[in-house]
């Protein structure tokens, strides 16, 4: 089906590799701060505040994009529910900013102000740990993982795959949504959690707080780009690819892929965990429409225009599509629609392995 | 205003054969002004003795429309004052004031304007007001609906009036009252009547009386359970019917062909608002007609659809043969464009299709069970397009070809069949039936531009659950799903049963990961 080589065996990156990550890492962790903080406002090398924001929530859907890479372009599994887990672990990250609020609701109650609307007097059993920062951070990556692993063991264990998988995901989305638009589950309905206060007892809307939190991000989304190099360039990288491409053969030589298959699986939605965390406290609000099966397909779309089985094609697709939309859903909104739906088809089409895979052709055919 | 018109008209007629005594100016003031008791005192003893004069004033009096001056009342319409008793005009005074009814107030007036309603001359009012005097009689109505039950005609409206009576016994200071009424009542079979019984067991004090009302609410409701599982048994046949319209269009896309279509919702919205589309055009130039546009826009339906799948079929899907996952990308983009094209033509709101005059009402059935003549008509639409797609696909050369493309490609080719024709002719096949579907859901539910979104998912479910490439599959799937869903919403409400399906499905392929039917041979591992 795909014809990418395999990576050679060698260092993690090239060297020309190695020099545009520390780039990418200084312009992250110096140079933008510097330009949104220590520039003044009426410079043209300002970083505007919305700038900021908009960036780093671009990056968050960057590292769900990658996450999505790993288990579709390089394992072969499209997933339509990676929205759920981005949703658990933005949920995770929630909940502990709602306790942060304190008694600054609008009922000054020790409860979040949902609860006191419903009239619940005591917090229900699953917000136990929402008063710990660390055990939020474990929760991040532990919720999804959990509903990860086991869905996908009984999944991969009756070797239900390709397009059954989609859709049995897309139930699963569709199923958490319904869920948490409820009240009684806890998680405030179709209003969800919003007007966070604090992080760490800091205030979480200074322009240092907001900066720290996109530096976070850019450096979470390079650490899982080696990861992720690293994870494919490794022995059980190379299974995964085998699985995709002749997943028959893979069991006649003796492997089982149920193992692999379901780690790449479940390393694949703690990321997206990750990336709803850092999300959340960015854009200050998590809503069950995150978990709408529309969201979970677009995951697919910005791994599909930047190039699947490339690890930085995800990324730049991210950062395409999304940019495109900010600008497109406030110039023409009603164009919006129109843009991604022929995205989805010409990409489909006529880019089988996305921007990155035309540039490799067009530097191919020049050689 | 054209609406109290009517009302007022309606009283007029209605009281002519009432002998009573004309409504007095102090009575008027009675019920119009002062403490809540006493004008709930005044209001019973009018109702007792009332005539049309009586209706208009409590008519307007729950419309808001009375205003008190002094010792004077006017029933203010249109800015004119009219005097309630002589019914001559009057000028209302700079300095009256608004009655306000407060909720207590306006039950009693609803109850009021609904004995007196007993005496209308259309039948339909008179079950109406029937059924809310089941759940709000009280011993003051008694006088009127003894007259509406000495004065009815039709045995089965006086059946139903025996019933309020007994109802409005079950409150009387008498003992023996209470224990007739309680016999009377065991033979009801409406809901309202269990209502009144465990309101009255609440407040019994006497241990025979008790005694006899227990019996009674057993009985009465050993007759409302079948009432209930029949309910739930034809809601869920109901909404089967719509997965299997919805879903036979996707057997035929997926299960025959492979394609996985994720735009089947739109060509379903496409069929809806062809439907609205003939709707509008009967509206203008053949109003005369208009009961009958819904038989015109089934076919329209189909080929709008059918066109719309052909096209798609021949101007992308056709390249991506073989890569579903792909499919699955590209149709959702269709998805999405389609909806804003509904969006831009026809605007982001829900547009209006009305039911045809003999879709509406329904057969009562039991007391507690009346089903819908357009929940009727799509169970039967259903099976006559399951009957029609079974007969083409089984019987029919093009669906012997369909068949033999989907079991071996090649050799049907060499055959000298032009697998690409059938490919594009079983697409729009399957994309037409879609459009019947939106036709049909277009008289149940609302049409808007995300109509198609909310039935992806559960037609996948049925297509899955009942196995890649058999219709009867399809069949059993979408039954079973319907009914499984209600009975589980009588239980755990609308949006856990939903989840408590997905969830049971999601377990279901675990154990037959081929569906309830699997296929069997060669084509199976395919």
């Amino acid at each position: 089906m795909m014809s990418n080589p395999l990576p050679a065996k060698g260092p993690l990156l090239s060297r020309t590799g190695w020099s545009a990550f520390i780039v990418a890492l200084i312009v992250v962790c110096a140079v933008a701060p510097a330009l949104n903080l220590l520039v003044p406002k009426d410079s043209l090398f300002h970083l505007s505040d919305y700038g900021v924001a908009l960036v780093g929530k671009i990056m968050c859907y960057a590292i769900c994009a990658l996450a999505m890479d790993l288990i579709w372009g390089y394992t072969g599994i499209l997933s339509l529910g990676h929205g759920v887990f981005f949703a658990l672990g933005g949920y995770a990250m929630g909940m502990y900013l709602m306790r942060q609020i304190g008694l600054e609701g609008n009922y000054k109650s020790n409860l979040p102000d949902f609860m006191v609307f419903l009239d619940w007097k005591t917090l229900p059993w699953h917000w136990t740990f929402s008063d710990s920062f660390v055990a939020t951070l474990f929760l991040v990556v532990a919720v999804p993982g959990l509903v990860a692993f086991v869905f996908g063991y009984f999944a991969f264990r009756s070797r239900i795959k390709g397009v059954y998988f989609s859709i049995i995901t897309q139930a699963m989305t569709f199923a958490a949504m319904l869920l948490f638009f409820r009240n009684e589950t806890g998680f405030g309905g179709n209003n969800g959690f919003t007007d966070f206060k604090r992080i760490l007892n800091i205030p979480i809307a200074t322009p240092s707080m907001r900066m720290l939190l996109f530096v976070m991000t850019g450096v979470t989304l390079l650490a899982f780009f080696l990861l992720a190099r690293w994870l494919v360039a490794a022995k059980f990288g190379r299974v995964l690819q085998a699985v995709r491409d002749a997943e028959t053969r893979v069991m006649f030589s003796g492997y089982s892929p149920l193992g692999y298959k379901l780690t790449i699986w479940t390393i694949s939605a703690m990321m997206c965990g990750v990336a709803g965390a850092l999300y959340v406290p960015q854009v200050g609000i998590i809503n069950p429409s995150e978990m709408s099966p529309a969201n979970s397909i677009e995951i697919a779309i910005w791994a599909a225009v930047g190039g699947r089985a490339s690890l930085i094609g995800p990324i730049v697709g991210a950062f395409i599509v999304n940019g495109a939309k900010s600008w497109l859903t406030v110039a023409y909104p009603e164009f919006w629609l129109y843009f991604l739906g022929a995205l989805f088809i010409g990409v489909t089409l006529f880019l089988p392995d996305g921007v990155v895979g035309l540039i490799r052709k067009l530097k191919g055919n020049k050689a | 205003m054209l609406g109290h018109l009517i009302r007022l008209t309606a009283f007029a007629i209605l009281f002519i054969a009432c002998n009573a005594h004309a409504l007095g100016a102090d009575e008027a003031k009675a019920i119009a002004s002062g403490e809540a008791d006493a004008r709930i005192e005044a209001l019973n003893k009018a109702v007792a003795t009332a005539d049309d004069k009586t209706a208009a004033f409590l008519q307007a009096l729950s419309d808001d429309a009375v205003k008190v001056a002094g010792s004077r009342v006017f029933i203010v319409r249109d800015e004119k004052g009219v005097d309630p008793v002589s019914g001559a005009e009057f000028a209302v005074p700079e300095d009256a004031e608004d009655v306000i009814n407060n909720n207590r107030m306006r039950g009693e007036l609803d109850s009021a304007l609904a004995a007196l309603k007993l005496f209308s001359k259309d039948e339909k009012t008179r079950i109406a007001a029937i059924k809310q005097l089941q759940s709000d009689a009280d011993e003051t109505k008694l006088p009127l609906i003894e007259k509406a039950f000495a004065a009815e005609q039709n045995a089965q409206i006086k059946e139903q009036l025996g019933l309020v009576r007994a109802a409005a016994l079950l409150n009387s200071a008498d003992k023996a009252k209470r224990l007739e009424a309680a016999a009377r009542l065991s033979t009801s079979t409406q809901a309202n009547t269990k209502t009144v019984l465990l309101a009255r067991l609440a407040l019994e004090t006497e241990p025979d009386v008790k005694y006899a009302l227990q019996n009674t609410l057993r009985q009465v409701e050993a007759s409302l359970a079948w009432g209930d599982r029949l309910g739930a048994i034809f809601s869920g046949i109901s909404l089967g019917s719509i997965l299997l319209l919805v879903a036979l269009g996707l057997a035929i896309t997926y299960g025959l062909m492979g394609v996985i279509n994720m735009a089947h919702g739109e060509l379903m919205m496409i069929g809806a608002y062809a439907t609205y589309v003939v709707q509008a055009l009967f509206q203008k130039y053949l109003p005369g007609a208009f009961d009958w546009y819904l038989l015109a826009s089934v076919p329209v339906a189909f080929l709008a659809s059918a066109l719309m799948g052909a096209a798609l079929e021949r101007s992308v899907i056709r390249f991506l043969y073989g890569r579903p996952l792909e499919t699955l990308l590209a149709t959702w983009g269709i998805s999405l464009m389609l909806q804003q094209l509904v969006r831009s033509f026809f605007g982001a709101q829900n547009v209006g299709v009305e039911n045809p005059s003999w879709m509406s009402g329904g057969v009562q059935v039991l007391g507690n069970l009346s089903l819908p003549f357009n929940r009727l008509v799509i169970v039967g639409f259903a099976v006559f397009v399951l009957l029609a797609v079974a007969w083409l696909i089984g019987r029919t050369r093009l669906g012997l070809f369909v068949r033999g493309v989907t079991q071996n490609r090649p050799i049907a080719a060499c055959m000298g069949v032009n697998t690409a024709r059938i490919d594009t002719y079983a697409f729009a096949l399957g994309s037409g039936i879609a459009g019947l579907a939106g036709c049909a859901l277009s008289q149940v539910g609302n049409v808007g531009p995300d109509l198609g979104q909310g039935y992806i998912v559960d037609s996948f479910m049925v297509v899955v659950l009942g196995g890649v490439g058999q219709l009867a599959g399809t069949v059993y799937a979408a039954m079973g799903l319907g009914i499984l869903n209600k009975f589980l919403e009588g239980w755990t409400g609308a949006v856990l049963a939903k989840i408590a399906v997905l969830v049971f499905i999601i377990i279901f392929i675990q154990k037959r990961p081929q569906g309830i039917f699997a296929m069997k041979g060669r084509s199976a591992e395919a």
